[in-house]
């Protein structure tokens, strides 16, 4: 009968070094994205682009970043009903962002209609982020839903952290973005 | 992990895991086109055009192809907290079924990649009766450019996946003395995931096919017949097969190495195959990137690589030799570190040099992060960046010089034993050479303006890869079938498959450098008739090499079923796979196998590379 981990092996430290290897990988992906829209438009700054309402969509995902890191903080004490909380928080400003995003997408569906240089770095690079803000969301939907069942405690909690870690990578990727697209 | 309830799965079909797979992949491509199709529509777009609807649906497809397969049963369930119906069969059943073992997944990456081998290379006949004659004689030029580029990238695929995918994943965690790798789930995911991939290559033929090459540059990859949809998503595919086993590579080497086995001490297949896994989890998502790029102008009205719409198509080459000459090292690293392995056990010497060798390989390693433009000579870079990119190249042949060495040193007054695996790798040797020497010109600007896109370029890749990469598969094919399938290959049918495809092999591509510096083009389906009889030479060499796989066939088929049954330890080896039974038990060893030396002291009295407890010394 197969083993899925290996006795005398710390399987905490077994994912948690696969995690970031998979965070690496990833950060190669934007890499190539980020280095088509310098490649691309050099120092373009388009007017169009609603600097207000980016601002506004940062500062909605940094508070989701950090009501992560609280909830995680909560699990490993072991207060169920902080993390609880904390996560819900977290979904919701994570949804937040993904709308503002939207909003976003509307305008700039207006400004740069396709064919367009920086539309096309625009919405791939938005795009792309987007993506693995929906896959961070249904993630934290899932521990959110596994904590409710009464899974995860302070001793173990691996995949609270893995998913915590995980949407802290995808916050700070847009701390790449936004300049990106919009300050540069 | 939490255990897993094992409940056996008694009435299961052989064939259920698959067909169940092909039934909620059908399921998932049926709501993503339909997705598709329905946003098409609502934005008053054409919604039933082919690229989009094929896109959306392949990706659902996929996700419902690998759920089917193997992953709610194994995988979703747990994390759903509900009880895993799962266990793993014993018999033929379980290679094809997803299977966690890496043994069974090293026999199924083989088994599908040689498959994939032998397409290609009838693919190959079929180019080489072509250039039997300056014109046309089967296909018109597009059809021939499909055809190369068929034959490219499926040759490219295995060149990628089968010595890391088959031997990887057989040989590395008993060679560490591991019970299997880090993640046997995700494993057997890389492979359920690589498996769609000749699927949507061979599909390419009903979608018109493609003729861009495997290198499929824009603006013609943008433009050409749908099948180019079908070979982007097959790239990004395999892509994704390759990160998640890259990771899993990287972990197993880094955490689940027997005690004593320091890196100092790690097998030099083992130190291939985790130094190429640096390369494959990072690099490959910027082919993925180029793909998708391609894709997004294609089919989504982008303008990455449209010139016209302000986008730049030398962008994409940027970025796919950033990924792609790195993948050049992890097609042929593995195939060479697999040579220097045997070529140690057979020599009866430890290998020479075994600290440069590491960081020959290592060198290699980090250098081919800042090489890729040598690719992109002929398209109009500045001269700093030719003098850059001329150095760094020329750099590499430091660190290959060490392997090299490393080989003849080894070779050196070593008491050579003369068997097909020794054979394969010391032509490993030889057509590596060839393959490293010929490079030289390519890597210079001056004479790769002359030589570029001609068959000295194809004459160059085929001997390193094939010459490198595919010898050392089949060095590991002879060197572990014992191992593998517990019984013994025809000495003398393999030694003929040998002396014939080593032949057949020079004889096809030799030529080829001549051609290509006498100026015949690459891909492409005629050429001035003065050269017809160096074509003339290769066909037929091309036609012998092919021929000759029918005698590997013929006696790795008979010798698996009835072949006489072998030792442990025919080869006399010292590596931990050797310390088992052949084949081995599920998770690998009997007992915990400690390591205590070098795994190459040949010839020191007593040395002894690791011992299992409550084992008498083994090995020796
Ligand atoms: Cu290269």
């Amino acid at each position: 009968m197969a083993a899925i981990t290996h006795t005398g092996h710390d399987s905490r430290a077994i994912n948690s070094m696969g995690l970031w290897l998979f965070i690496a990988s990833e950060f190669a992906l934007f890499s190539a994205f980020i280095f088509a829209r310098y490649y691309l438009t050099g120092r373009d700054q388009p007017e169009e682009l609603n600097i207000g309402l980016g601002y506004a969509i940062t500062v909605v995902l940094l508070s989701s970043s950090v009501c992560a890191y609280l909830a995680e903080q909560a699990i490993a004490r072991g207060d169920r009903r902080r993390f609880l909380r904390f996560t819900l928080a977290a979904i919701v400003l994570g949804t937040l962002f993904l709308v503002g995003v939207g909003l976003e997408w509307r305008e700039a569906a207006h400004s740069f209609p396709p064919p367009d240089l920086y539309g096309t770095v625009f919405f791939s690079l938005t795009g792309l982020h987007a993506s693995h803000m929906v896959t961070g969301l249904l993630a934290l939907l899932f521990i959110w839903v596994q904590g409710r069942r009464g899974r995860f405690d302070a001793e173990a909690h691996w995949g609270v952290t893995g998913v915590v870690r995980y949407w802290h990578f995808v916050d700070l990727v847009w701390l790449i973005v936004f300049p990106t697209l919009y300050l540069v | 992990m939490a255990a897993t309830a094992l409940i056996a799965r008694t009435r299961d079909w052989a064939f259920g895991p698959i067909l169940r797979g092909l039934l909620t992949g059908l399921v998932g491509f049926s709501l993503g086109a339909g997705f598709t199709a329905g946003v098409r529509a609502l934005a008053g777009a054409d919604a039933i055009a082919f690229g989009p609807v094929i896109f959306g649906g392949y990706w659902f497809g996929l996700a419902g192809w690998l759920l089917g397969v193997g992953v709610w049963r194994t995988w979703a369930r747990e994390w759903l907290g509900m009880p895993v119906d799962w266990t793993m069969r014993n018999g033929w059943q379980r290679y094809f079924d997803f299977t966690t073992d890496h043994k069974v997944i090293g026999v199924q990456y083989l088994v599908t990649f040689l498959g994939m081998f032998f397409l290609a290379g009838l693919l190959a006949m079929l180019m080489r009766i072509e250039h039997l004659t300056g014109g046309q004689v089967l296909f018109s030029p597009s059809q021939y450019n499909y055809v190369m580029s068929l034959h490219g990238i499926t040759m490219i695929f295995v060149a990628v996946a089968a010595v890391i995918g088959g031997f990887g994943n057989y040989a590395v965690p008993i060679m560490i003395g591991a019970a299997d790798m880090a993640y046997p789930r995700l494993n057997a995911l890389s492979y359920w995931l690589a498996a769609p991939v000749p699927v949507l290559l061979l599909a390419t033929f009903f979608a018109g096919g493609f003729d861009a090459g495997w290198t499929s540059y824009p603006p013609l990859a943008v433009e050409n017949r749908d099948g180019q949809i079908l070979f982007n998503l097959a790239f990004i595919t395999l892509g994704l097969s390759s990160i998640a086993g890259s990771i899993n590579f990287i972990v197993t080497v880094t955490k689940l190495r027997a005690r004593g086995l320091s890196f100092g001490r790690l097998p030099i297949f083992v130190w291939g195959v985790f130094a190429m896994s640096l390369l494959g989890f990072f690099f490959t998502q910027y082919v993925a990137a180029a793909m998708m790029m391609t894709l997004l102008d294609r089919l989504f009205g982008m303008v990455f690589f449209d010139a016209a719409g302000g986008g730049d198509p030398l962008l994409y080459q940027h970025i796919f030799w950033f990924y792609s000459h790195p993948a050049v090292y992890i097609m042929g690293i593995p195939g060479l570190a697999l040579a220097l392995e045997v070529i140690t056990h057979f020599s009866r010497k430890p290998l020479f040099a075994y600290r440069w060798v590491v960081g020959g390989i290592l060198a290699i390693t980090a250098l081919s992060a800042v090489v890729w433009a040598h690719h992109m000579f002929t398209a109009g870079l500045s001269d700093i960046e030719l003098f850059f990119f001329v150095t760094t190249t020329e750099l590499i042949s430091i660190p290959t010089g060490l392997i090299f060495l490393g080989a003849l040193g080894t070779i050196w007054g070593g008491r050579l034993w003369l068997r097909t695996p020794m054979l394969f790798a010391l032509a490993v040797i030889f057509n590596f050479l060839i393959g490293g020497l010929t490079g030289i010109f390519l890597a210079d600007v001056f004479t790769d303006i002359h030589l570029q896109d001609t068959f000295f370029v194809v004459a160059h890749f085929h001997y390193t890869i094939v010459g490198a990469g595919i010898f050392g598969l089949f060095a590991g094919i002879y060197y572990w079938f014992p191992k593998i399938t517990g019984r013994s290959y025809s000495e003398f049918w393999a030694k003929l498959h040998f002396w014939w495809m080593f032949l057949g092999f020079n004889m096809t591509f030799l030529p080829m450098f001549w051609l290509g510096l006498n100026g015949m083009n690459r891909r492409v389906a005629s050429y001035p008739s003065d050269l017809e009889a160096l074509n003339v030479v290769a066909s037929l060499g091309g036609f012998f090499l092919g021929a000759g796989f029918l005698v590997f066939l013929a006696n790795i088929v008979v010798s698996w079923v009835r072949g006489p049954a072998a030792s442990a330890n025919p080869w006399r080896a010292r590596t931990l796979e050797w310390h088992t039974s052949s084949p081995p038990p599920v998770e690998n060893f009997e007992s915990e196998p400690e390591v205590v030396g070098h795994p190459y002291d040949y010839g020191t009295p007593g040395a002894v590379h690791a011992m299992l407890a409550g084992a008498e010394e083994e090995g020796g």
